[in-house]
C-alpha cells in the first residue's frame, strides 16, 4: 500500500475509471490516426453539429437511464421496467398534450408523477414484500408496456408541445440541450450522493446488506429510493426521446434500452452484485458503447451489427471481473500480484 | 400429508385453474370459443414459443436464466433461409442450425460455469451477439420457397372435418412430450432439479454439476434453434429481427407455469400451460376485435404479479424447520 | 493398532498463512463411535474437510483400512467409502425422501430412470436404520430428525465404511437426540465406524466410545471415555488443567474490585426465544462489566442478539434504564442506546469495500437519517481519533476494510459502535482472531469504558479472559442459565464445573 499523497495519475490508476477510460481513449485514438473527420465539428446557425455531437446525442437516453440504474445495481438489484417506464411517460405526455392540452410544465408534473408511482411499485415489492429485483421489475416491464399501449390505443401520436420539443432538438449556446440536461442529472444526483448520506448508504446496503441493518441503517427505504430515482430517470429520458423524435410510438419506445443501461453500468465499473458505484463510469460507459458503434459504422460496419460489439465489450467486462481468470492469468504470468479480495 | 401435496404443488394446481376459468370465461363470453379449430390452433400458433419456453424452463429449474433465446430463433430464421436459398438442403440446413444453436448455448454455458459468471450478463451478450450475428447474414428479410417446406406446411393430421393437426404443433407437442421425459425419468433431469434447489448441497452429494450446467444451456440453445425453425415453418421466411423480446414471454410462460425464479421446483407440464394461457389470452383479443394487443401485455403482466406473490408467500415458510 | 479403520497421521492444512491445523493424528476404528471435539477455531470442520477431500492437505497421510489415499472431492470420497452428514443437512429440500436417498444413483431400465426399484432401494435403505418413512414426502416437510436419518441412509446406499457426523444434534429436542443414538449405536455394532464431532459435553457421554481433543489446530489427545472425567475434558478443551485452575483462581478482576454504581441499566425478567434461548434473568448495570461464559453452542450469541431487538423475544421482559423496552428492530435498540458488536464479524459487521473511516462512522450516520451527512472534517475527526485511541494499524483512514487484518477489523468495528456513545455495549467474541498485544488493548478498553459508567455485555470463549473483566459472570449451558457469580466469587475453576455440572 503507497503512503505517499495519491496524485492524480496514482489515484486513477487505482480507480475502476481506468478501464472504461482507457477503452475510450484507445478509440479516440483509432479515431484520430484512422478517421481524423471523426473530430469534425461544423455549426450552423450557431448550433454545433459533428459525429462527436451525435455520439454524444444518441448516448443521452442510456446515459439518463444508466444513471438511475447505477444506483438500483448498486443496491444489489437491477431494474427491467425501465423501457417501459419510458414508454409509459411518453404515452401519457403525448395523450395529454393532445386531449388535455396541457402545457409543458403540466406535463413534465404528469410525467414524473408516473414515474414516482412506478418506482414505488417496484421498490414495494422488492424491499418491503421481498421479490427479487429481476422478478419484480420484470413484472413491471410486461405490465407496462401494455398499459402504455392502451393509453395511446398502440397509435403513434405526434408531439407538438413546444417544451418537450425543445428539451429534444433545441440548443443552448449551441449545445444540445439535451446534453446539458445530462449534465445538470449527473451534478444534481453526484451532489445528493456525496453531499448527503444516500450515497453512503447505498454503496453500505450493497456491500453487506445485513451489517449495514445492523448498524441501524434503513435498508429498505433506500432500495425503495433507487427504483424511484430510476423511474424518474426513465422519465427524463423518455421526454428527451419524445422530442428528438417528435413522436411516440408506445411499442417502440425505449424497448431494449434497459438492457443498453445495465450493460453502460457494468462497463462502466459497478459491480453487478452491488456496492461501490461510479455515476461517472456509468456515463463513460454509455459514450464508450456509442463511440465503439460509431466508430465501426464510420468504418463500415452495417449498424444492424452494432449489438455485436457490445456483447464483446460486455464479455470482456465480465472476464475481466472475473476472479477465476486472473487466477489463471496469475499462474500463467506468476507474478506476485496484489491479491484484493 | 395431503397438505404437503398442496402446498408444494400449489403453483401449478393455480396455473391449471387459472387456464380452465380464463378458458372457461371466454368460452361464456365468445361463441365458437369452445372449439377443437381454437384449441389446435392455440398449439400450432405458438409452438415458437412453446418450444423456447420449454428449453427455458430447464435453465430457471436450475436456478439461471437464459435471455438470448428470442435472439438465437432469430438468428436461425435467417440462418436458414439464407442456406436454402443457397441451395443447401433445407434438411442439412435444420440440421446445421441445430448444431449452431446448441454450440451457441454451450458456449455460454461453459463461460457461465467456468468462469462463475453470472447467467443474466453472460445471456445478455449472448442475446446481443447472436442478434448482431443475425444480421450479418442479413439484414433483409428473406423468403423461403421449397418443396420441402411447402410438404411440411401442407402436411397435417386431419382429426375432424374442419380441423387438422399440422406439422409445427406436432413438434411443439414432442418436444413437450421429450422434455417431460428428460425432466422424470433421466439423471440429468433430476440433477437439474438437484442444482436449483440447492447448488452447494449438489455438489457435496457428488452430482455432476459443472457438467449438468453447461448441458441445460446447450438444451436451452438447442431449443431455441427449434423454435426458430418452427417459425421458419409458420412464416416460411426468415428475418434477423424475429424474436425480438421473445425470451420475456418465455419467461412469463414459464413463471405463470408455476416454476419458481430461484430454482428447484415447476414442472414442464405448468410451462406448456404457461403457454397455453398465453395464446388464449390471445385467441381472445382477436376474438374480441376490438381490443388492442396492449391489453394481452396487461393481462400478461397482471397474471406474473399475481403468481409471483403468490410465490413468495409460500416461499416464506422456511424450508429447513429451525433456524440455527 | 487393532482394526484401525481410519488413520490420519500428522495432518497439516494452512490457508493464507494462517495455519489451521498443525501435525494433527486422528484415529478411528471400526465398530466404534469416536468424538471429535474442540472449541472454535480448534480445526475440527477443517480435519474433516481434509478427509472428505473438500481441501488438500498440505502435509501428513491419510490411511483408509491400511492403504493411503488422498480424495480430491467428496466424490471421491464418498467412493472410498467415507460419507459426511454435514450440520446444515446437505439434501435437496423439495425432492422426495426416496430421491435425496439415491440423487446421482437412480437405478435404470432402458436408460430411464427405474423409479419402482429406486423406492425399493430407498426403502431397504431407511430399513437400515429401522426408520418407517413416507417415501414420497418432500424432504422440507419432515422433522430436522428425520432429515438427519435420510442423510445417514444416503450416506448409507454409497457403502459407507465411515460415516462421518457433523453437529448432527444441534437442533434437535431431547426425544430426537434419542431416537438418533439408538440408529447410530445400531450402525456402530454393524461394524461401521463413526466421528461424532459435537460440543454437546453430556451426549458425548452417552454416546461415545473414545474422544480426540483438538485445540488452535493442534492434538490435545485422544481418550477413551469412560476414563476421562467430565472436568478434565473441559478442561483440555479450554486449555486449562485442573491443576492450574486453582492458581488461576486467585486471578484480580481488572481495576478496584469492581464496584459499580449500582444503578441496573438492563433489567431482563425471564426473557427468551423459543428453539433459541430458554427464559433467564439478566440485569447489567451502570458501570459494570457482565461477563457471558460459556461453551460453543451455550446461546451465548443468541442471548445477545435477544438484548439487541435482532431476533424477537418469545418471553419474557426488557426494562432499560427503568423504561419498558419494546426492540424489534437493531435501530430501535440503537436508539435506546444500546450497542452490538457482532460475533461473526465477516457477514454482520464489515461492510468490506468501504473505508475504514466510512465504516466507523456508519452507525454513527444512520442515526441521523439520509439527509444530514456527518461533515467530512467531523468524519475524519472521529476516524482519526479511534484509530489512534485503538491503535488501528491501517495506511490511511481511506484504505478499504478489506485489506485489514481481522484483528484491525474487529478495532474497526468496534469504533463504529463506540462512535455512538452508548449506555450498553454487548462485545459479543471481541477479542477472537487477534493478537496478544491488541487484546490487552482491548482490555484496557473496556475497563475504562466501564469506569465512564458504561454497561457492558462481555462474551468470549477465553474464560481468562471474562475471569479479569467482569464484575459478575453469568454462565450458560446448552441454552440456559445454569448459574450467575460476582466479585470474588469469580474465578475459571468455578466456571468450568458449572459448565460440565451433570443435572
Amino acid at each position: 500500500m503507497s503512503n505517499a499523497p495519491a496524485s492524480i495519475v496514482s489515484r486513477l490508476a487505482q480507480s475502476r475509471l481506468i478501464w472504461p477510460l482507457a477503452g475510450l481513449a484507445l478509440l479516440l485514438l483509432f479515431n484520430l490516426v484512422f478517421d481524423r473527420a471523426f473530430f469534425d465539428l461544423s455549426t450552423r446557425d450557431g448550433n454545433l453539429y459533428g459525429p462527436i455531437i451525435t455520439v454524444l446525442r444518441l448516448a443521452v437516453k442510456v446515459m439518463l437511464l444508466a444513471m438511475g440504474m447505477t444506483l438500483v445495481i448498486a443496491t444489489g438489484g437491477v431494474d427491467l421496467s425501465v423501457g417501459s417506464v419510458m414508454a409509459i411517460v411518453g404515452a401519457l405526455v403525448a395523450f395529454l398534450a393532445e386531449r388535455a392540452q396541457l402545457g409543458f410544465p403540466g406535463l413534465l408534473a404528469v410525467g414524473l408523477a408516473a414515474a414516482l408511482i412506478v418506482g414505488l411499485f417496484n421498490g414495494a415489492l422488492v424491499a418491503y414484500i421481498g421479490i427479487q429485483p429481476i422478478v419484480a421489475t420484470l413484472i413491471m416491464m410486461v405490465l407496462g408496456r401494455g398499459v402504455a399501449l392502451s393509453i395511446t390505443g398502440g397509435m403513434p401520436v405526434r408531439i407538438e408541445d413546444a417544451g418537450v420539443l425543445f428539451l429534444g432538438r433545441g440548443f443552448i449556446a449551441g449545445v444540445p440541450v439535451q446534453i446539458i440536461l445530462v449534465l445538470v442529472v449527473f451534478l444534481l444526483t453526484a451532489l445528493a450522493c456525496r453531499k448527503t448520506a444516500i450515497g453512503l448508504f447505498v454503496e453500505a446496503v450493497g456491500d453487506n446488506e445485513v451489517a449495514s441493518r445492523l448498524s441501524g441503517v434503513n435498508a429498505r427505504g433506500i432500495k425503495l429510493l433507487t427504483y424511484i430515482f430510476c423511474a424518474v430517470c426513465a422519465a427524463l429520458a423518455a421526454l428527451v426521446s419524445i422530442g428528438d423524435v417528435g413522436r411516440v410510438e408506445p411499442d417502440r419506445l425505449g424497448q431494449m434500452l434497459e438492457l443498453d443501461a445495465i450493460t453502460a453500468v457494468v462497463v462502466g465499473g459497478t459491480v453487478l452484485t452491488g456496492g461501490r458505484f461510479t455515476l461517472t463510469g456509468s456515463l463513460i460507459g454509455a459514450l464508450l458503447i456509442q463511440t465503439l458503434t460509431m466508430t465501426l459504422v464510420r468504418q463500415g460496419m452495417p449498424s444492424d451489427v452494432a449489438p455485436v460489439p457490445k456483447a464483446l465489450v460486455i464479455l470482456a467486462v465480465c472476464l475481466l471481473q472475473s476472479a477465476r481468470l486472473r487466477a489463471q492469468l496469475a499462474a500463467l504470468f506468476s507474478k506476485s500480484r496484489r491479491a484484493v479480495s | 400429508m395431503r397438505q404437503f401435496f398442496i402446498r408444494k404443488n400449489l403453483p401449478i394446481l393455480a396455473t391449471a385453474a387459472v387456464l380452465v376459468l380464463l378458458f372457461g370465461t371466454f368460452s361464456l363470453l365468445f361463441p365458437n370459443f369452445l372449439s377443437l379449430r381454437v384449441i389446435a390452433n392455440l398449439f400450432t400458433n405458438n409452438a415458437h414459443v412453446g418450444v423456447i419456453a420449454v428449453g427455458m424452463t430447464f435453465v430457471i429449474l436450475s436456478g439461471g436464466i437464459d435471455l438470448s433465446v428470442g435472439s438465437v430463433l432469430g438468428f436461425t430464421t435467417i440462418f436458414v433461409a439464407t442456406l436454402i436459398n443457397h441451395e443447401v438442403p433445407p434438411v442439412v440446413a435444420i440440421g446445421l442450425a441445430l448444431v449452431v444453436g446448441s454450440a451457441f448455448g454451450a458456449g455460454m454455458g461453459a463461460v457461465i460455469q467456468v468462469y462463475q459468471l453470472p447467467p443474466f450478463l453472460v445471456t445478455l451478450a449472448g442475446m446481443f451477439l447472436a442478434r448482431g450475428l443475425a444480421f450479418v447474414v442479413s439484414a433483409q428479410s428473406l423468403e423461403i420457397k421449397h418443396g420441402f417446406y411447402g410438404a411440411v406446411i401442407d402436411f397435417g393430421i386431419p382429426l375432424t372435418e374442419q380441423v387438422t393437426l399440422r406439422a409445427t404443433s406436432g413438434i411443439f407437442v414432442a418436444v413437450f412430450l421429450a422434455a417431460l421425459c428428460l425432466a422424470h425419468f433421466s439423471r440429468f433431469g433430476r440433477n437439474v432439479y438437484a442444482i436449483g434447489g440447492n447448488a452447494s448441497s449438489a455438489l457435496l452429494m457428488g452430482l455432476p454439476v459443472a457438467r449438468t450446467r453447461i448441458w441445460i444451456y446447450t438444451l436451452s440453445g438447442f431449443c431455441a434453434a427449434l423454435g426458430g425453425i418452427v417459425f421458419t415453418f409458420q412464416t416460411q421466411s426468415g428475418n434477423a429481427t424475429n424474436g425480438l423480446g421473445l425470451e420475456l414471454d418465455a419467461i412469463a410462460a414459464v413463471v405463470i407455469g408455476g416454476t419458481l425464479l430461484s430454482g428447484g421446483v415447476g414442472y414442464v407440464a405448468g410451462t406448456m400451460m404457461g403457454v397455453l394461457i398465453y395464446g388464449t389470452i390471445l385467441t381472445a383479443i382477436s376474438f374480441h376485435g376490438q381490443l388492442d394487443s396492449s391489453w394481452q401485455r396487461i393481462a400478461i403482466g397482471g397474471l406474473l404479479l399475481v403468481f409471483i406473490v403468490i410465490q413468495r408467500l409460500l416461499t416464506r415458510a422456511p424450508a429447513f424447520g429451525r433456524s440455527n | 493398532m487393532s482394526d484401525a479403520l481410519l488413520q490420519m497421521r500428522g495432518i497439516s492444512k494452512s490457508f493464507r498463512g494462517v495455519q489451521a491445523l498443525k501435525g494433527v493424528d486422528f484415529t478411528v476404528r471400526a465398530g466404534e463411535i469416536h468424538a471429535l471435539m474442540g472449541e472454535n477455531g480448534a480445526g475440527k470442520s477443517t480435519l474433516i474437510k481434509v478427509l472428505t477431500g473438500v481441501h488438500a492437505r498440505d502435509g501428513g497421510e491419510v490411511l483408509l483400512a491400511g492403504q493411503p489415499v488422498s480424495p480430491r472431492a467428496p466424490r471421491d470420497a464418498e467412493a472410498l467409502g467415507i460419507s459426511t452428514v454435514y450440520q446444515e443437512i446437505n439434501l435437496i429440500p423439495e425432492l422426495s425422501v426416496a430421491e435425496n436417498i439415491m440423487l446421482g444413483r437412480q437405478p435404470r431400465r432402458f436408460g430411464l430412470i427405474d423409479w419402482k426399484a429406486l423406492h425399493a432401494r430407498a426403502r431397504s435403505a431407511l430399513q437400515r436404520l429401522e426408520i418407517e418413512l413416507d417415501l414420497h414426502r418432500s424432504v422440507s416437510s419432515c422433522s430436522l430428525a428425520l432429515q438427519q436419518m435420510v442423510a445417514i441412509a444416503r450416506a448409507l446406499d454409497v457403502n459407507a465404511k465411515l460415516l462421518i457426523l457433523d453437529e448432527p444434534t444441534s437442533s434437535l429436542d431431547e426425544h430426537e437426540v434419542a431416537e438418533l443414538f439408538k440408529v447410530l449405536r445400531r450402525l456402530r455394532d454393524q461394524g461401521l465406524g463413526l466421528v461424532f464431532v459435537t460440543h454437546f459435553l453430556d451426549q458425548v457421554y452417552a454416546l461415545s466410545d473414545r474422544i480426540t481433543v483438538l485445540r488452535n489446530g493442534e492434538l490435545v489427545g485422544e481418550f477413551k471415555t469412560a476414563e476421562l472425567p467430565k472436568l478434565l475434558l473441559v478442561g483440555k478443551m479450554l486449555g486449562r488443567e485442573p491443576a492450574a485452575t486453582e492458581k488461576v483462581g486467585a486471578t484480580p478482576v481488572t481495576g478496584d474490585g469492581g464496584k459499580s454504581s449500582g444503578d441496573a441499566f438492563l433489567v431482563a425478567r425471564q426473557l427468551g426465544r423459543k428453539g433459541a434461548v430458554e427464559p433467564l434473568d439478566l440485569e447489567i448495570r451502570k458501570g459494570e462489566v457482565v461477563g457471558l461464559a460459556g461453551l460453543l453452542g451455550s446461546g451465548r450469541t443468541e442471548t445477545a442478539r435477544l438484548l439487541f431487538g435482532a431476533d424477537r423475544k418469545t418471553s419474557g421482559t426488557l426494562t432499560l434504564d427503568g423504561q419498558p423496552a419494546a426492540l424489534s428492530s437493531p435501530a430501535q435498540a440503537i436508539g435506546a442506546g444500546m450497542a452490538f458488536c457482532s460475533e461473526d464479524r465477516k457477514s454482520e459487521g464489515i461492510i468490506p469495500s468501504l473505508s475504514v473511516r466510512e465504516n466507523i462512522i456508519l452507525a454513527m450516520q444512520a442515526g441521523r437519517g439520509f439527509v444530514r451527512l456527518l461533515p467530512r472534517g467531523r468524519q475524519e475527526e472521529l476516524a482519526a481519533h479511534y484509530i489512534q485511541a485503538l491503535r488501528i494499524k491501517t495506511p490511511s483512514p481511506e484504505t478499504p476494510m478489506q485489506n485489514l487484518s481481522g484483528g484491525n477489523q474487529q478495532k474497526v468495528l468496534l469504533a463504529r459502535w463506540l462512535c455512538l456513545q452508548p449506555k450498553l455495549i454487548i462485545l459479543d467474541e471481541p477479542t477472537r482472531g487477534i493478537d496478544v498485544g491488541a487484546k490487552a488493548e482491548i482490555e484496557k478498553l473496556v475497563d475504562s469504558l466501564r469506569r465512564e459508567g458504561m454497561s457492558i455485555l462481555f462474551i468470549s470463549s477465553e474464560l481468562e479472559e471474562v475471569v479479569r473483566a467482569s464484575q459478575r459472570v453469568v454462565v450458560l449451558r446448552e441454552r440456559r442459565k445454569v448459574g450467575e457469580l460476582s466479585g470474588e466469587q469469580i474465578n475459571e475453576g468455578r466456571i468450568m464445573e458449572m459448565i460440565a455440572a451433570h443435572e
